[in-house]
């Protein structure tokens, strides 16, 4: 598979939950927090499906709540992450 | 104990004939339509030709775009008119104590455009595809939820679902809030169902117009009349407890002075409509006599068994040709859930300005015995104005608001 990388997370942001109005997702955001940068739980959701549906890794909703930064998701989609190896 | 009075401060208005306050009022007063040819998308199939449309409306320069993708077109209306009325009114209900401002809206269709797309995807692809803003998006409660998230208000909230009833319900509602000791409540409706899902959905009534001509589609209390047009759009009023209003200064558009909802009897029943009764318990609420009012908004629902009923009721209240009936509803279609709060900004603006909207295209029957103001705007002193509001299966409601002098 192809490298998850932080821009592919920036397009698919955007794309489900735009952007906070005092936040630039093009700004140094690997180590910030998705609550910092105004993605609420639904708008993780909704990322993880657009992930599932580009990648074809799909994330459990109870180990999305626990990744807090953009950093975390990227890696974690990169290490091949599948369901049932966590479960 | 003294009844606290609400009054209407903040406007906002996005409706098929104009786009914000100034453009509907200036549109509906010079008899410029919104209803024209289904344009959101290919008609050809349905047996309804006609809609009025919200034109020109992009939702990227009134929106931020965090609310976008989570949002319905019915939504994206509604918090728009929000917050114009809002910014009428000069109030920004997140600098008021927590729990002082609320929100009440009607909406009786909720997200259909939206919830038709992830339909879509459920079926036509696979249940991964769908958003998850399908969870409340298509919800007819969101508007209230996102108006009020997005302005910070806490206080006590709501939603109505009462058809085309829903506005007037709403604003009624809002009113007992303020009564109770809210002191702003964001009150108003919002609807559109204009998708093939909405439309289909709508069908079964059996009362859509099923003309091609706009300035026939919808003609209410007409010999020609066959059904309503079905429209679009949110008519958002902000309403503050008249003493607080008048603390910080606050122009005032009138009061909501009387309420009363009724529902008709099952169908075959053989007992009258519970209309009149509902014309008659706002006039007592708001201790007003029928000779008092200066102008009503009629329902005018557009199909001659139910335009009988109204004229029946206005005429056993008021007398034939008693006072002045107007439905500038004929300029956009029957907005179900924000149809009675528009004409309840319609309303306020002709009591402000002293001129009664027209109501167009419609021929008056004879038979309906209603002094219609048709063609061009009347100009007259107006200090009260009653609204009629019916919904699907039996909802009445009847409301007078009254000018502050």
């Amino acid at each position: 598979m192809q490298k998850f990388t932080l821009d592919d997370l920036r397009t698919i942001m955007r794309a489900c939950a735009g952007e906070a109005e005092s936040i630039d997702l093009e700004d140094d955001i690997l180590d910030m927090s998705f609550e910092e940068l105004g993605y609420d739980s639904i708008a993780l959701l909704e990322t993880a499906g657009r992930i599932e549906r580009s990648t074809g890794i799909a994330i459990a909703d109870n180990d999305l709540t626990i990744l807090g930064t953009p950093r975390a998701l990227v890696d974690l989609v990169n290490s091949g992450y599948s369901r049932e190896a966590v479960t | 104990m003294r009844v606290r009075c609400a009054v209407a401060t903040g406007l906002g208005v996005a409706a098929p004939n104009g786009l914000g306050t100034e453009n509907y009022w200036t549109a509906t007063l010079q008899s410029v339509t919104g209803i024209r040819p289904i344009s959101r998308f290919d008609a050809t199939v349905y047996p309804v030709k006609l809609a009025g449309e919200v034109r020109g409306f992009e939702p990227a320069e009134h929106l931020p775009s965090r609310l976008i993708p989570q949002t319905d077109h019915m939504t994206r209306l509604a918090l728009t008119a929000a917050a114009w009325a809002l910014a009428d009114a000069g109030v920004d209900p997140g600098s008021l104590p927590e729990y002082d401002a609320g929100v009440v809206t009607a909406s009786s269709c909720g997200g259909f455009e939206f919830g038709q797309r992830e339909l879509e995807n459920l079926w036509g692809r696979a249940p991964g595809h769908v958003s998850a803003y399908q969870s409340f998006a298509w919800f007819y409660a969101v508007n209230t939820g996102q108006i009020s998230i997005r302005h910070g208000i806490r206080g006590p909230s709501g939603v109505l679902v009462t058809d085309d009833a829903g506005g007037l319900d709403a604003v009624g509602h809002a009113r007992r809030l303020i009564r109770n000791g809210t002191p702003l409540v964001v009150s108003g409706g919002a609807d559109s169902s204009l998708c093939p899902w909405g439309l289909v959905a709508q069908l079964p009534c059996g009362m859509l117009a099923t003309g091609q001509e706009p300035d026939s589609g919808y003609l209410p209390f007409d010999e020609r009349a066959g059904g309503y047009v079905p429209g679009e759009g949110a008519a958002i009023i902000v309403l503050e407890d008249a003493d607080a209003a008048r603390r910080r200064g606050a122009r005032c558009y009138g009061e909501i002075a009387g309420y009363a909802a009724t529902f008709d009897p099952r169908p075959g029943s053989g007992r009258p409509s519970g209309l009149r009764r509902a014309i008659e318990l706002a006039l007592a609420d708001a201790d007003v006599t029928p000779s008092e009012v200066d102008v009503v908004f009629a329902d005018a629902a557009g199909v001659r068994e139910l335009d009988r009923v109204e004229a029946s009721a206005i005429n056993s209240v008021f007398g034939p040709y008693g006072v002045p009936v107007t439905a500038p509803k004929t300029m956009t279609g029957r907005l179900h859930a924000a149809g009675a709060a528009l004409d309840l900004a319609a309303a306020l603006l002709a009591i402000t300005n002293g001129i009664i909207p027209p109501t167009v295209n419609v021929r008056p029957a004879q038979e309906y015995q209603l002094n219609l103001v048709t063609g061009t705007p009347l100009r007259a002193r107006l200090r009260t104005a009653l609204l009629i509001a019916r919904g699907y299966s039996g909802f009445n409601a009847a409301m007078l608001v009254r000018g502050v002098a």
